[in-house]
């Protein structure tokens, strides 16, 4: 077994990895799904899928907020980010995302203001540093990060700051997964739930996958061990014949959630119709827009927004990636034109995104592979 | 962006209740608490921030697992790069 014994615990992660082999048998194949990005890059990184049995196969969900976003919101965005005194905010994440005039970055390159900020509030702090400015703060995020927007929010209209606004990109998951249970090519029998996404709305909003659909699903911690145990987990209900919501990540997930992140976020947003997701379509109710509360805060309301719409190049198979139909190298641009220094689709920018995550480690790893049985 | 990252809370704003310093491996920033008001951290506590906000309170194990969890994710660097940079410290 590889890499088994940098972690912590090795001899737990053994037996629990033994577990797993007994549990899993050889008489079926589980497909199951990780929601999260950041499961994504943590099972690539830590070679998880070399600790699993062949019959257990890992489906990597659309749990990365910048991979989801279709390209003509960054256009969007960048488009206000060219009005005259307007300074664009937005994580380091965003930066090297393509639009089609362009990144972030490169927009930067070619004398947009465009600013790096760490934190919703920190995108505040320059609308107070630069009252000449406006401040616009390109919000991505699923759950985990909407209610740092949303108070960001609540403190600038308490301040009575009036040249910050916030182009809202913020996404929800329990409508994506909705959507890919729909989608009839895909079947799989159990989720791996997301940890911080859960860690704000809680255990409850899952019951319907449970109940409704017959999956079973276990709320998952990060460390290499979590992750083995909720896959024990999952086995043990898959060979029950049961459907429940477990969490396993209860040092940081409280069954209901987190009461004042989801009151921020009820306070300052409301549900879209409808959004586009980059390789999944449009999915009614699956973001959220600022509501009238706030719309002089709501950069979409207070700027022109060109409401660009870009088809992804024809040859990237971010979708069918996206939707687990297809794994990252089966894509036929995948580490040819679409590598993570010059990312086509936005799988390949984040390194939550399965593609880079895929080129980072097993690429990398089948290249070095092949080159040692060479030599 | 869905990593969270450990830090100790060392001192709460005297004049904001919302606000308070947290050191993180010995890097101390200020941040923000109005997402745990139901929970109020007290000095000495451990939390864990995602993107400027404390989202949780943990154990002291718990934050010790979640940096070694950051090591190994090879994460620690964009850790502390994003911790350096709250209060726009490091902006650009």
């Amino acid at each position: 077994m590889r890499f088994v014994d940098e972690f912590r615990e090795p001899e737990l992660i053994s037996k629990t990895a033994e577990e797993i082999r007994r549990l899993a048998g050889r008489d079926r194949h589980y497909r199951m799904m990780e929601v999260c990005g950041g499961h994504t890059h943590a099972i690539y990184r830590f070679g998880l899928k070399d600790i699993l049995p062949e019959n257990i196969e890992l489906i990597h969900g659309p749990g990365c907020p910048v991979c989801v976003l279709p390209m003509g919101r960054i256009d969007d965005g960048l488009a206000i980010a060219q009005e005259p005194d307007v300074i664009f905010a937005a994580f380091g994440d965003m930066m090297r995302v393509p639009g089609t005039q362009g990144s972030p970055l490169e927009h930067k390159a070619r004398g947009v203001d465009v600013r790096i900020v760490y934190s919703p509030s920190d995108a505040l702090k320059l609308a107070r540093l630069n009252p000449e400015k406006h401040v616009m703060f390109f919000a991505i995020g699923f759950e985990t990060t909407g209610p740092s927007t949303a108070l960001t929010m609540m403190r600038a209209k308490a301040e009575g700051i009036g040249n910050f606004s916030v182009f809202c990109n913020h996404v929800t998951i329990i409508p994506a997964i909705r959507a890919i249970l729909d989608s009839p090519d895909m079947r799989l029998d159990a989720f791996i739930g997301p940890g911080h996404v859960s860690s704000v709305i809680g255990c409850r909003p899952y019951e319907w996958i449970a109940q409704n659909e017959r999956k079973p699903i276990v709320v998952s911690g990060f460390e290499p061990l979590d992750m083995l145990q909720s896959i024990v987990m999952l086995l043990r209900q898959l060979r029950a014949g049961e459907a429940k919501v477990e969490n396993q990540y209860k040092r940081v997930v409280p069954w209901e959630g987190n009461r004042a992140a989801l009151k921020a976020m009820a306070e300052v947003f409301q549900l879209r119709p409808y959004f586009e997701w980059r390789g999944l379509g449009f999915i009614s109710q699956s973001a959220l827009r600022i509501n009238d509360k706030y719309a002089k805060f709501d950069a979409e309301q207070r700027f022109e927004v060109p409401g660009i719409r870009v088809t992804d190049p024809k040859a990237a198979q971010c979708g069918e990636v996206l939707k687990g139909v297809l794994k990252p190298h089966q894509c036929k641009l995948f580490g040819r034109e679409c590598t993570p220094e010059h990312p086509v689709g936005a799988l390949m920018v984040s390194s939550e995104g399965s593609c880079a995550a895929y080129h980072n480690y097993e690429h990398r790893k089948a290249v070095t592979v092949s080159l040692s049985s060479i030599a | 962006m869905c990593l969270a990252i450990p830090g100790r809370i060392v001192e709460i704003a005297s004049d904001n209740q919302d606000s308070a310093i947290v050191d993180v491996v010995g890097v101390r920033r200020r941040i923000d608490l109005g997402l745990l008001h139901d929970d109020k951290p007290a000095p000495g506590d451990w939390v864990l921030i995602h993107v400027g906000f404390a989202m949780s309170k943990i154990s002291e194990q718990d934050a010790a697992d979640q940096m070694s969890t950051l090591r190994m994710l090879g994460e620690i660097d964009g850790a502390m790069r994003e911790v350096q940079g709250y209060g726009l410290e490091d902006v650009n």
